[in-house]
This record gives structure tokens, sequence and C-alpha cells, in this order.
């Protein structure tokens, strides 16, 4: 078909006679193109003598030269040790009870240890204090092997050696010390015994000697309000296992509220034990994992939370308190002072604001209730900085009065909100040492950088708790050129002692008695009989408050205008001393699911009213835009996740990210909110603006609610539990045969023939919902026992995510997950009122104060597995053991199986992670891949893999039972996560031994599997959930 | 033969002794002793701390009297030492506390076992000993000679059938040509060979027999490229040269050493374990040389100088054989490895080694034979569940198996269970 139109090329068309238009009719091409150019330089090109034949012969010659090279193996060195070692047999782990004390995470642990190397954290059972290690002590292992640790001691970015170190400071010091000025020691709390004593001789001998204890992240209020209460420099110890009612006012205790370590015991009541359980009744601003844990909670803002203190007091202790509160919190506040009332001994108060009259408050509200769980006597130990120090050293700093400083363990120039005023202190000092592992912002600006141990390579003792004291030994001999603060101070001393020798002298002076060291040593953890803690010589003045004022202190401090900013610590990253570890950047938020970044989280209503967004993108990532915060002129820009939960007209935003130094480029990640900590308080004042700009974060899920699918995470509530029989909360789903409703566990419903697992070991897994507080140590113990890879954040946006274990949280979309099920169950029809089409939209948007569940997932290790009747080559298949394999080398990667998972729990290997520079994490490093389990295969690219339910570790215990000729007892049998879960909600065993704890857990009324309906018999159960409400 | 030699010559010595004693003192007539029962005597008792001509552990004992007499000790102080060595020293004896100073300050062990007379025939045989060396080249030669003497014979017996066989093959030719000049006058014709097709050429022009053989020959190619590719990774007697020549057939054959002497960590552990060098002095500390007819069928029969190779060792511990004692600077010795598994497979040795209660020459081979190791097993899969297969589980005193083994038995209706039957073929035993 012809056409008369004509396409007009450009203007110049129009204008007749044009010599461009005819130009271009002629030639394609309106200027030469640069062949030459592109070609290289035409007479050399002539000049080589290489034609096409031979061309052809080289690449031909040097394909099959290297296809014939591939068919050699290579040649393998192997060399034994000149002298072995009698401790270490290649092959055989040995532990070591150690304990690490890093200014943050205080806990006792057991190390494993492979050929010399330590490769992974484990909870040390005898330990009675802090025992059980979080997601960060679980991790910490890999930053022993972290190749931007500063490697021998420097001097203005030269490296000197160990005697010149020496030499050079011994001579400043004493030259300091005989002007006058003053030697300030800022260090982290070391709560140690011997380094206590260690400081008091160097006072002596330097005489101006002020040692200045600093924590990042300040619990100074606590202290201060305990000291002026007891006397003694500590916090109140709490034991929530002899708590049947517990408040909580802001205190994320299951975080790292006060030290942490207190989830173990609190989870022994959450279990309905003869039909009874504890009540947690939580007042807070941000969801937190405790708030997230408890039976009711109350969303309301810092302010207000100190209102509902005072307002407590007054209803428990006496007193009147002016101010209002709305109604539904007033109402919650006077519910919870009458449980607590009724409670009795019983109860037990815990607050969390940073401010001694609300500190003082809650020590006298425990006294009054007469609390079993509230422990003055024997105070924690583990925070002792001091605020009114640490401002004090910066001024002093600033006027230029001190001589030397010397800061251990300590990043004051990043946690400091005013860094830049202690930066300006420190160009001042005539001596300035940083005792640190890493060139990061303080020691990078210090003249010396004195190069540090890790806990796993150095000696130490700590006092947890009053009379509860832990050793720290070294498991692996020093990496690098490193020497400990102590053993310096040692040598400034001019003590030839060894730091060991010291600590051991201290102990058989004041601690030991009549115990043995070797036993302590073994042991990890003593506990004194001798009332004998060594006194500290703190300077801070006691603060005086009377009593009976501090109510109306707090009520009438409790003033708000505007927005409240709520800086908190991540389970994941803490105060930040960790953030160049993959595993713990790569760790979901228990909350948020989101990985590798802080973010401000707004509650929903305030997000709409300001113009935040969040979004799920079309390539599965979910995306903000930023806000714009400022408090006392300083402005930050950050990305939002809406919180459900978070209480309105208040912000939260997490400490510890926005590192930038001494880390690798991957890890800087996130916005460093230290500079908002004005005077050490977790609350701030602030304006928050939108700002244009999109945000993409790497969030593992973004599915929050459960649509109503009460199978998924049964639930039910103490009164229903302990009145109602098992088939109404916790029914076993039914299928018809023959129009007869069977239940899905009955064999004739089944499209398989069952296979004889009675003989033999038989695994289970029971995940107890009530006791999981979802803290996620046992995610990163998966990650160290199995050597999974670290993806990186592009990756997790991807959802290529590798975490064997995932632990998914959900939010209720009503009030309750119940009024969720009965919601769904109520649609009919699709359009309407009541119609399904709206009614599910409605039900992905989760409540303003949503009930929050947990659930870990991994594979279930199906009887029935879907996964193995789908793979083409036979990769997965089941153990009569009850264990899914899967044969690595044997996969091809169709990904078939992970289509069929119902459980979404395989995970496919995309890249080689441990030769890809791409991602560099430690697999890609000589010295991080020494944290590999070589009991564990590091899988290659193109392969599915997933939880083996530890097949390595049981069948290393049937072996070992094999070798002793011996049953093995219940217990023995553990998982990485079973073993890492301190709170006791996993329980691994062997069904088959009937008097097993996992057998008769399959026999609990709790017992429930996932997706019963679907039939594939896992091997994993869980136990419902029951709140107490 | 070397034996009776020095016999021979120790009884002359003892003869020159016996006349000296006689002309000189009686006191010395009670001192002659039995060379003979004296190094039995020697090797069972003084071996492990002292040598004939070197220092080890203690001192060189050749003619140790002589020595202790130029000090002014008699036989009677050096029956005493012997039996309780440190009562000698805490008697003051200046002589005795030089020796324990001199030798580190390890006292000797007492033999209070021994009588004078045994010692008498130690001593006769610390005596005796040196002078013997010098009969022994002159023997090997004599030995060299008569193995060559046997070696010319033979080689006359051939030449001389070869002379006969040539002789032969003339007499043929001779023969059949006298017959054809017979056959040429005689007017006889030879038929001369009609030319028939070749046998390749109708070979080739048969097609029938042509597919047949293409097919032959494809298959059996095909066959052969299967089996290359097949052995690809399979290092089976793969026999790398180590930085030591060690030669299992010397330890685990002729002097008969557990395996598990030196692979100590294969009872109780995943890897049978290289032995650290420390494991190596345990012996070699005392043993620094191979006896020479050891070292001679080293450099006849495997081209290896052995006590150069114990010299290796030492360099590489840091031994000095001369001092006795470490110098403290060690190489480790970067052995090959032989037996390679890949990664995605677990391998425990105790389980096989001390649950199993196999042999390690079941996977190993004849190690005892091997004069260098080699990989005897083809190591793949195959191997591995075939054996699992056939092999019977050690059931018997073992707590752990009682329960499984009574059950398992009833429900396989067998006595005896095969490794397989345990579950010892699914995937995950092995692979994860």
């Amino acid at each position: 078909m012809s056409s008369n139109k004509k396409y007009w090329k450009s203007v110049e068309e129009l204008n007749e006679n044009s010599s461009i238009v005819e130009t271009l009719k002629q030639n394609e091409f309106v200027e030469e193109i640069p062949t030459d150019e592109f070609l290289g330089n035409k007479e050399t090109l002539e000049a080589t003598s290489t034609t096409r034949r031979d061309f052809l012969k080289y690449v031909g010659f040097t394909t099959a030269a290297a296809s014939l090279a591939a068919c050699e193996g290579p040649v393998k060195k192997s060399i034994p040790y000149v002298v072995q070692p009698t401790e270490i047999i290649p092959g055989v782990a040995n532990y070591y009870a150690t304990t690490i004390a890093n200014g943050f995470d205080f806990a006792s642990v057991l190390v494993k240890t492979r050929e010399g190397r330590p490769i992974k954290i484990e909870n040390n059972n005898l330990a009675t204090t802090n025992g059980s290690a979080n997601a960060r002590v679980n991790a910490s292992v890999l930053g022993l092997y972290d190749n931007l640790r500063v490697k021998a001691p420097s001097k203005g970015g030269e490296e000197l050696s160990w005697y010149d170190f020496n030499l050079e400071t011994t001579k400043a010091l004493t030259k300091i010390a005989s002007s006058g000025k003053a030697i300030v020691l800022l260090t982290q709390t070391y709560a140690s015994p011997s380094t206590s004593k260690l400081i008091a001789e160097f006072s002596e001998k330097y005489g101006n000697v002020q040692h200045v204890q600093y924590d990042a992240v300040s619990e100074s209020t606590a202290l201060d309000a305990f000291q002026a209460k007891y006397g003694e420099r500590g916090l109140a110890n709490y034991d929530f296992s002899k708590a049947m009612t517990i408040v909580s006012i802001g205190a994320d205790f299951l975080g790292d509220w006060q030290g942490g370590g207190f989830d173990a015991a609190y989870a022994k009541n959450r279990v309905p034990d003869h039909g009874k359980m504890s009540r947690h009744i939580q007042f807070e601003s941000n969801m937190s994992l405790t708030g997230a844990n408890a039976d009711k909670r109350v969303p309301l803002t810092p302010s207000e939370q100190k209102l509902a203190l005072a307002k407590l007091y007054s209803l428990i202790v006496g007193g009147s308190v002016s101010g209002t509160l709305p109604a539904p919190i007033e109402a919650a506040v006077k519910q919870a002072a009458k449980e607590l009332k009724k409670a009795g001994s019983k109860a037990v108060v815990v607050t969390g604001i940073q401010d001694v009259n609300a500190q003082t408050v809650v020590l006298e509200i425990n006294e009054a209730l007469n609390s079993k769980a509230f422990d003055p006597k024997t105070p924690i130990k583990t925070r002792q900085g001091s605020d009114k120090a640490v401002t004090a050293l910066v001024a002093d700093l600033k006027a230029g009065k001190v001589g030397a400083l010397i800061t251990s363990g300590v990043n004051p120039v990043y946690t400091l909100p005013n860094a830049a005023d202690f930066l300006e202190g420190l160009k001042k000092v005539e001596l300035s040492i940083a005792f640190s592992m890493k060139a990061d912002e303080t020691s990078s600006n210090a003249q010396y950088i004195a190069a540090v141990p890790h806990y796993l390579e150095a000696w130490g003792d700590v006092e947890l708790k009053k009379g509860h004291y832990a050793l720290t030994q070294p498991t692996i001999r020093p990496l690098f050129d490193t020497k400990q603060f102590q053993d310096v101070l040692l040598n400034w001393l001019g003590n030839q002692t060894s730091y060991l020798d010291y600590i051991k002298q201290t102990w058989g002076a004041s601690i030991l008695g009549e115990s043995s060291f070797n036993k302590a040593l073994h042991d990890g953890v003593f506990v004194g009989t001798l009332a004998n803690s060594v006194e500290e010589s703190t300077d801070t003045e006691q603060v005086e408050t009377p009593s009976g004022n501090a109510a109306r202190a707090l009520a009438s401090s409790a003033k708000s205008n505007g927005s409240e900013l709520v800086l908190y610590t991540k389970v994941g990253m803490g105060d930040g001393q960790q953030a160049n570890n993959p595993w713990l950047q790569e760790f979901p938020d228990p909350i948020t699911r989101t990985s590798w970044d802080n973010y401000l989280t707004a509650s929903k209503a305030d997000a709409e009213a300001l113009g935040l967004i969040n979004e799920n993108v079309a390539n599965g990532g979910l995306n903000s835009n930023y806000a714009k915060i400022t408090a006392n002129g300083v402005s930050l820009t950050l990305p939002v996740i809406i919180q459900p939960g978070q209480a309105k007209g208040t912000f939260g935003l997490a400490l510890g990210y926005g590192k930038t130094l001494g880390l690798k480029e991957e890890m800087q990640t996130g916005v460093n909110a230290y500079p908002l900590y004005k005077n050490f308080n977790s609350v701030q004042a602030v304006t928050v603006e939108a700002v244009s700009g999109t945000h993409e974060f790497a969030c593992i899920q973004l599915q929050n609610t459960l649509m109503g699918r009460g199978d998924i995470i049964k639930e039910t509530t103490l009164e229903v539990f302990n009145t109602k029989d098992k088939d109404y909360w916790n029914p076993i789903p039914k299928v018809s045969l023959n129009h007869e409703e069977t239940p899905v566990t009955s064999p004739e419903v089944d499209l398989w023939d069952e296979f004889d697992r009675s003989i033999g070991h038989h695994f289970n897994l029971s995940i107890d919902l009530n006791a999981c507080t979802g803290c996620g140590a046992c995610v990163i113990a998966c990650h160290a026992e199995n050597n999974v890879p670290v993806v990186g954040k592009s990756e997790i946006r991807r959802s290529r995510d590798m975490h064997w274990l995932r632990i998914d949280r959900y939010y209720s979309s009503e009030e309750t997950f119940a009024e969720d099920d009965a919601k769904k169950d109520g649609f009919s029809g699709l359009t309407g009122d009541n119609g399904s089409l709206g009614g599910f939209g409605q039900m992905e948007d989760p409540a303003d104060n949503p009930q929050v569940a947990f659930q870990p997932v991994m594979c279930q290790h199906c009887n029935h597995a879907p996964c193995e009747t789908v793979c083409p080559v036979a990769a997965t298949s089941h153990g009569r053991q009850g264990q899914n394999h899967m044969a690595y080398n044997r996969c091809v990667g169709t990904r078939y199986c992970a289509n069929n998972c119902p459980y979404k729990v395989r995970r496919f290997n995309w890249f080689l992670y441990a030769g890809n520079d791409e991602f560099d994490y430690h697999m890609n490093d000589d010295l991080g891949r020494m944290v590999l389990n070589p009991d564990v295969v590091v899988r290659s690219r193109g392969v599915m893999e997933k939880c083996s339910m530890c097949i390595q570790k049981t069948q290393k215990t049937i072996l070992d039972a094999k070798r002793d000729g011996r049953e093995i007892k219940d217990g023995e049998f553990q998982t990485a996560c079973s073993a890492a879960c301190s709170s006791g909600a996993m329980t691994f065993g062997d069904i088959n031994d009937e008097e097993s704890k996992v057998a008769k857990l399959t026999k609990d009324d709790r017992m429930y599997h996932l997706l019963e309906h679907v039939g594939t018999k896992p091997n994993v159960m869980y136990q419902t959930k029951v709140r107490n409400t | 033969m070397k034996q009776v030699i020095h016999r021979k010559l120790s009884k002359a010595f003892l003869y020159l002794g016996l006349i000296l004693s006689l002309a000189f003192t009686t006191s010395l007539s009670a001192q002659e002793g039995d060379p003979a029962k004296g190094k039995s005597l020697f090797n069972a008792n003084c071996a492990a701390c002292h040598k004939l001509n070197k220092k080890a552990t203690g001192p060189a004992l050749a003619n140790v009297e002589t020595r202790l007499e130029e000090a002014g000790k008699d036989r009677e102080w050096i029956y005493a030492w012997i039996k309780n060595s440190s009562a000698v020293i805490k008697s003051g004896d200046a002589y005795a506390v030089k020796l324990y100073n001199e030798y580190n300050k390890a006292a000797m062990t007492a033999f209070p076992q021994l009588s004078n007379e045994d010692i008498d025939n130690i001593l006769a045989y610390t005596a005796a000993k040196p002078k013997a060396v010098a009969a022994a080249p002159a023997q090997s030669e004599a030995v060299a000679a008569q193995g060559s003497g046997s070696g010319v014979s033979n080689e006359i017996i051939l030449g001389a059938l070869a002379v006969l066989f040539a002789l032969l093959a003339l007499g043929l030719f001779l023969v059949n040509k006298t017959l054809r000049r017979f056959a040429s006058a005689q007017g006889i014709e030879i038929e001369e060979e009609v030319k028939r097709k070749s046998l390749w050429k109708a070979f080739v022009q048969n097609q029938f027999l042509m597919i047949v053989v293409a097919i032959f020959f494809l298959l059996s190619s095909a066959y052969f490229v299967y089996g290359f590719l097949m052995s690809v990774g399979i290092d089976q007697g793969y026999e790398p040269v180590q930085p030591i020549h060690y030669s299992h057939r010397i330890h685990a054959g002729e002097n008969a050493i557990d395996c598990k002497y030196c692979h100590s960590s294969a009872r109780v552990s995943k890897h049978s374990g290289i032995p650290s060098l420390n494991v190596c002095m345990n012996c070699h500390k005392s043993i620094y040389e191979v006896a020479p007819e050891t070292q001679q069928e080293g450099l006849t029969e495997y081209g290896v100088d052995y006590n150069a190779e114990i010299k290796k060792l030492y360099a590489a511990v840091g031994w000095d054989d001369a001092e006795q004692k470490y110098t403290g600077k060690t190489s480790p010795v970067k052995w090959i490895r032989i037996h390679n598994l890949p990664d995605f497979v677990y391998f425990n040795h105790s389980q096989h080694v001390t649950v199993a209660g196999v042999e390690c020459q079941k996977c190993h081979g004849p190690v005892e034979e091997m004069e260098i190791m080699y990989q005897h097993a083809p190591l793949t899969m195959g191997w591995c569940i075939n054996c699992h297969r056939e092999t019977n589980v050690a059931v018997k005193d073992n707590g752990y198996y009682d329960k499984i083994h009574e059950e398992l038995s009833k429900k396989y209706g067998v006595d005896k269970l095969t490794a397989a039957q345990m579950g010892g073929l699914e995937c995950g035993k092995c692979h994860y």
C-alpha cells in the first residue's frame, strides 16, 4: 500500500535548496566514521605478522592446553606440626570458657575451637549470670578475623615496635606527671577487679591520674539513682523468673536495657505451667522487642511515660501527682497498678526513662511491692559510666587542662554528641594514646594507637554482678602484634609480671578464698562466697534526691513540646562497635525485618501528616522517601520506616550506625545518630519534615500481617487455654474423605505410604512460640555453624537472602489476631461492605497498636516432603532419622524444590560467594575464612541450600556415643539454633526416645505443625502461643 | 657371617686378654665376660640411651672401662653406678657429679636386676666392638665376586646356544639350496604361486564386514573414551615424590610399628593425621642411622640414602645430633597429600577405625610393603557404597548398638546387619 505521507526528518527540509538536505540525501553519515580510531593504529596493524590462521591456531592451542591441564588434579600439601600441642588433635574441637566484656556486651560463653582457631560462640551453661550469648556475642567471633584490625602499635600512622612504644610513652607520662598536669584514663566499663586494682596502682605512681568510665549508651541515671539509694554504684538486679506480673515503662529489657541478659529468666514464666503464666504490661514509645512480647502494650510518648510512672507510684506507694494523661493510658496505668498490687511480691516494675527521678521512683515502687524479682543486694556491675565525669572531661580537655589522654575500649569521637569539642580537646593534649582494635574515629586522631587484642586473644576478669565473677582467657595466640591495655599498664608501672599472673594474684588475695583458680578458669565463672568486691574509687558526687519528691519532680518534668525522638539500640548492632561485622549488618532487625540500615521509625498517623511514604516497588523491594530531623541545631536526613505500634508524636532512631572509619565500604551503612544524643538522654525534642528522594531498603519481609490465617501462628488466650478443650483452640485440620470429615493426620487421607522410622533416631525440633522472644541469637548461631554466606544489601533486596533460619514477624491488622481471624471468616461475597476484595486489602495494613508474633522458620524436614518429589536428580532425599538431606554435589540448580516448598525455606546460591570480589565479606578474605566450620561444606554457585537440622552435629553426637559404646542421653542432641536458644523456646531431640523432652512435646496439647492441612508431616513442630490477656 | 667374624675376632681378643690378665694381676681374671651375651644385654638394656661410638642421651660406651680406668674408677665403681647411679651421685663422688651435670642432670636409670656377671658381659662387648668393623667391606666384596662369577657362566651358555642356532640356520639354508639345484638338474619345475586378490582388498570390498568392523570400532572407542572420562579425578596409584623418602615398608613392615602409633588421631578424629615431627623423634632421637645392610639395600634397590633421609628429619625438627639437643630452628615438612577427598564428602576415620574396627589396609592397601606410599583404592563413591553394602556392622559389645541391632535384625530377619541396613547409604550421612 502506497502512502502519500511525507516524513519530515528535520526542520531544515522546510528550507528549499538547503545544502544540508542535499548532502544528507547522498550521505548517510554526516561525519566520517572513525574506523581508524576504532581499529587502532593502522600501520602497526598492517605490520604484524600474525595472520588470521595463526590467531586461530593460538586460540586452539591454548584452549586445548587449558582443558588438558584441567584433567590434572592440583598437588595438595599437608604440613604437620613440628611439635604438636598435646591438647590439639586435628579434627577434634576444643572448648574454652571465656567471657566477653567489650563495654556493651558482657557474657560468659564457651568458645569452640578447631585446630586452634575459634570458630563459634556457645552458651556457657555453668554460668548463673549472663551465661547466654545474644546475637552480637554470637557474631563476635568474626570480629577476631577482621582484616581491618590494627595490626601493630603505631605513632602518627607509622608502625613502631612495642619496645619503642613503651620507651616513648613512659618517658612522656613521667614528664607529664612531673609537670603536674592530669593524666586521664578514659575507658569503657571493664567491671574488672584486676583492672581496677591496676588503675589504682597506676594512679599512685603517676599522681594526678583521673579514671573516667564511659558507656557509649549511658545508664548513668539508673546508676546515680541506685548509688543515691544504696550507696554503691551499680544497677539493680532483676530476676524475671520470680515475677508473675511485669510492668515496664519504656524499658526494653529483652533488648539492651541495663546491659541486657534478662530474656532467659523472663521466658521461664511465659510458658503456661499448671494454668499459670506471667503477665507483662509494656508502656513504650518505639515498638521494641519487649513490647512485641508483651501481653498488653500501651503506646505513649516519653513525657507521658514519666507521668504514667509517677501516677503508678502514687497508686502503689501513695501521694498525689498532678497532671493528666489521655483516658485510655490513664485507665491502663490504673489497671497495671491494680494488677501489681494483687501480685504483691511477685510483681516487678522496670523503667528505661533516662531520668534519675524515674529510676529512683522505680526502685521505691519495687521496695514497696517487696518484689522478689528485684534484687538490690547483688547489683549489676557491667555499667559504670558517669555522664557528669565525661562532660567534665570534655570541658577540661577543651580548656587544655589535661596533659595525657589514654582511651581504651571507647570511641568518643564517634559516640559523643559533642564529638567536635572532644576532638578539639584531644588535639590540645601533650600525649594521646588510644588502645583500640581499629583505626577508628578516635584512634586515628590520637598520637599513638596501641593495638589491642580481641577478647578471644586476651586475659581478663569481670565482676558481672556483685560477687559473681567471670574469667576471660585467650583461645588463640594473638594474630597480630598486639598487647592488651592491662599489660601496657603493667609496663608503665615497671611491673614485670604478666597480666595473667596479676589476675591470679588479685583473685588469690581477695576473690577465690579456698577455691582453685584452675577450676574457675575451667568453668569460666566463679560465684564468690565472700562479699569482698573491690571498692571502686568513683569521683562522682552522690545525687541527693529526696525520695518522696522524686515522683512529683518526675511528674513536673513531664512536659512535651512537639515531637519526641527516642534513640534506641538495635538487637543486631548495639552501640555500633561491631559495625564491621557482616553477619550483624545482614542480620534482619527482629521488628522491622530490615537489614543493612538504620532509619527513622514513624507512626502511621505522623507519616501521613508529614508526607512520609513507604512503598513496595515492582522489583520486590521496600522504598521510602527521606525525613529531615532537627534537634538542638543538628540535622540528619534519614530514610523512614512506618512502624505499627509507634506512639503518635514520637519517632525512633537506632544508634550504632553511620561509622566511617575502620570498616569496609560495604559496612558503612546508615546514619550516625549519636550527634543527637545530647546530655546522654535517649529522648530528644525534634522537628521532622519530609525531604524528597528515594531510599532503597533491604527488607526481608514485606508481608506484615497474617491476613487472618490463624493456622500459621496458632494463638489463644490463657483463659481459653485453661477452660476449653484442645480441639477448640488447637484443632487438627480436617479434609473430606467419602463425605466424612477426617483429620489430615490420619493415614487414610495420606497420599503416601508411611516409612517406618520407629528404629534408631528420629529427630524433631519443637519451637515454643510462648518462650520465643525473637532475639535472633539462633539466626547468627546458624550462620556461624553452617558457613552461611553473607550476600550484601542489593542481593537481600532482590530476596536472595541466605539465612537458613528466619524469624517471621507478624502484626495483627485489627487489635488482635483473633479479631483478624473473625473478620476473615465473616467475609461474604466479593464486593460490598463485607466483601473479601476490599476486606483483604484492609487486612494487609497492620493496626496502629497491633499484636505481634514471632515465628522462627527453618526447613521443616517434612516426612512427606514436596521438594523431594520434584527434584529431577534426586539431590534432596529423606533420611531415616527424619532429616531432609541435601546433596549439594548432586544438585543441578533447577530450583523446582524451592518452588514446591510451601514454607519457602530453600535458598538458592546465586554466586560463588566465597570466591567473588563482588562479595567482599568474610568469605572472600583469607583471614575471614578462618571462621568457617570445617565440618560443613562451603556451597558453590548454582546449588540449592537449606537447613540440614545440623546433621553434622547429630552425626557427631552419634559417633561419640558409638565410640564410647553407650546409649545417647536426652539433651545430647542439639542443633546450632536450639543450643543458642537461651529462652528454652527450641527443644531438639530424638522422639524415638520415649523419655526425651521433645517426645513429650509432640504429645503436648499446644503442639501443631505449620500448614498441617498440606499433609507434609513436618519434623519441626510449634507450640501454640498463649497470651495472658 | 659378620657376627661369626666378630665372634672370632673377639675370641682372639679374649685370649689376648686372658694372657694379659694372667700376666698381670689375678683380680682381673673375674672381669672377662662373654661379648655375645653382652651384646644382647646391651641391646636390651642400654641401647635406648647409649651408643657405642657416639654420644646419645648418655655417653658413648665403646671402651668405657678404659676411659674410666684413666679417671681412676675401677669395676666396682661401675657395678655401683649401673645398679644405682643416683646413690653414687648422692655419695658426692666428684666424677659422678660431673657426669650428672654434663648430661642435663638426668640420672641414669638404675639397673638392680643386672648381676655383676651381666655387667662383665656388657663391658666385654663394649670393649670388643670397635675393631670388628674393618672386616665388613672385605666380606661384602667377596659376596660381589661370587655373584659376578655365576653371571659369566650364564653368558657362556647363552653364547654357545646362539652359535648353535646360527649353525642350524646355515645348515637349513644350504640343504634348501642343494635341493633346488637337484630339482633344476632333474627338470622338475617349481610352481610359482598364482597371484590372488589380497585379503585386505577383499575385506575392503565386503561392505557387511566393513559395517561390522566400523560398529565394533566405534563401540570400543566409545568404551575407552568413557573409561578415560570416568577416570578423570581418580588418582588411584598416585605416588608423589615426598620431601623426605619415608619408607612405610621399613617402619610398618619390617619393624611392625602399629599404624596408629604415628597416625594416632585416626582413633578419635575424622583425620588420620600426618604425625608431627616430635612423634618421629620418639624413636629417631636414638636411631640416627639405619643398619648397614638396610643402608646397602636402600642404595641398591631403591636408590635412596636412608641415613641422609634421617638427616633431613633432623634438619626439619631442628635436632643437632652431635650436640644431642634441639636448636630451635625448625622447618616443617611439606608432605604431599595423597588421599584427597572432595570438600563435599565427610569422612571420619574414627568411625571406621575405632567403631567399625576396619583394618587400615582395607582402604590403604598393603602399606607395610610400600616403599613409597601410594593411593591404593580409587576412593570413588561406588567404592565406598560397595563396602557399606557388604560390610557387617561391628555391633558386639557396643552399648550404642544394643537396642538398634535388636530391633533392626527383627525387622530385616537377619542376624548380622550391613552398614547399608543401618542407614549407611543415605546421602546426608556423608554429604553435608
